[in-house]
């Protein structure tokens, strides 16, 4: 039970983009079309999940032990960026019909702020490693969830008579602002 | 000299990172609840982004063209983790109010686009003050909407709990208090965006696009296969339009 209050609170209640601003920069740079933004949010998904698992165990048995726990930051970080390559490669090797659909996204993963932003507030949270999995799996249908549902008013705001000076980036935020008081629906659920 | 005022100049108002070119949109939504955070947030980006253009100018020619991401993350978190303790060793009330936006410096576009457009190839001076430049102009851009936001959603500017440099009593004005939580940080920052798009249209310049997150214009700031340059993702998107 408490593992299903955490998953719906990090995919619904606290969005990631819409309520903690994280991954913000593909939310609205890869948000033009619905194909592209559901292959992005498989990647996250993918990796947010793998990079949790990973990022709780080196915390609470190389960090935590050693007293290094400071250093989680710098850690992390590397962690993720030789992690999305390792994956990078390995979708190569194994699967290259998989590796066609999600391979462009894994790098621009690497220094996206939702992974990194998970890792540490799992570990600020005090979660176990199977907590930190259900949370960042949770967070990356979250975040798969407003970037395809963006994509898709995008596409019919596309031929919509948006005044001049709110072309572009201002209407997607005006956007982005309404889908965010929709998701203040959900603080009821939890 | 000059050239260093240029730099100034060019981070301030030219190509301010926040209302010009919409780069680092997390923290800039995120932390701007009051102007105080604002100011805080935007002091912390500039030391780290000072320092990493300084030291990743000075090692520009020993770091191998290879693993040069890789080495400017590293040299960034370092950077970031110092000014975490230092702040929450002097300054813990603003630490617990940015809370994990701190750490998450590390991971912002402008520090990063700096260090691949600028620091990487120009000499330790001018880096610094590019690096001023564009750390002064995010401080100014998000210390204006934490400003914004603070006014019309607690009534105040400038509020450190006990006082505050502007307060508009209750029985005049009755705060919304939307405008502190999450949709009211887009609204602000579309509405900023938008007086700034009508300013440089009346100027002739062009207004401020969606960033593609990855695009040949060399917006790859937050991609880590440096190599591409854009041609992957471009690509792929060609081949699903056909």
């Amino acid at each position: 039970m408490n593992l299903l209050i955490i998953a719906i609170g990090a995919a619904l209640v606290n969005n990631v983009v819409l309520s903690q601003f994280l991954g913000l920069c593909p939310f609205l740079g890869v948000s033009k079309k619905i194909n592209t933004a559901a292959g992005m949010g498989g990647a996250v998904i993918g990796v947010i999940t793998i990079s949790s698992a990973i990022c709780s165990l080196i915390y609470d048995f190389i960090l935590t032990p050693l007293d290094l726990t400071y250093l989680n930051t710098i850690v992390f970080i590397l962690v993720i960026a030789s992690l999305v390559q390792f994956v990078e490669m390995f979708l190569k090797k194994t699967s290259p019909s998989l590796y066609e659909a999600l391979g462009v996204y894994l790098p621009l993963i690497t220094t996206n702020c939702a992974v990194l932003g998970i890792a540490l507030t799992n570990v600020q949270n005090g979660y176990n490693l199977i907590e930190s999995v259900v949370a960042g799996f949770g967070t990356a249908v979250g975040f798969t969830i407003a970037i395809v549902i963006m994509a898709g008013i995008r596409e019919r705001i596309e031929f919509n008579d948006v005044p001049e000076n709110f072309k572009g980036m201002p209407i997607v935020l005006l956007t982005a602002g309404l889908m965010s008081i929709a998701f203040f629906g959900f603080a009821g659920i939890l | 000299m000059n050239k260093c005022v240029e730099r100034l100049y060019n981070g301030l108002i030219k190509e301010n990172p926040t209302f010009v070119l919409t780069l680092g949109m997390c923290p800039t939504l995120a932390v701007t609840t009051s102007a105080i955070n604002g100011i805080g947030m935007g002091l912390s980006s500039t030391v780290v982004l000072v320092m990493s253009n300084l030291m990743i100018s000075l090692l520009r020619k020993v770091i191998p063209d290879g693993v040069r991401m890789p080495a400017f993350i590293v040299i960034v978190a370092s950077f970031v983790t110092m000014v975490q303790f230092l702040m929450q060793g002097y300054l813990p009330e603003l630490y617990d109010s940015l809370g994990i936006y701190i750490p998450l410096i590390v991971v912002n576009c402008i520090i990063l686009g700096r260090a691949e457009a600028y620091a990487s190839k120009n000499p330790a001076l001018p880096s610094v003050f590019d690096g001023l430049g564009m750390g002064l102009g995010f401080t100014c851009a998000i210390t204006i909407l934490g400003a914004v936001r603070e006014l019309i959603g607690s009534g105040t500017i400038l509020s450190t709990g006990s006082s505050a440099l502007v307060k508009i009593p209750e029985s005049v004005y009755t705060p919304a208090s939307i405008f502190t939580l999450a949709p009211g940080a887009f609204f602000v920052l579309a509405i900023c965006i938008a007086i700034m798009n009508r300013i440089k249209a009346k100027h002739g310049m062009e207004p401020a696009k969606v960033p593609d997150y990855c695009t040949k214009d060399g917006s790859c700031a937050s991609c880590s296969n440096t190599m591409c340059g854009g041609k992957a993702f471009a690509s792929s998107e060609d081949k699903k339009e056909a």
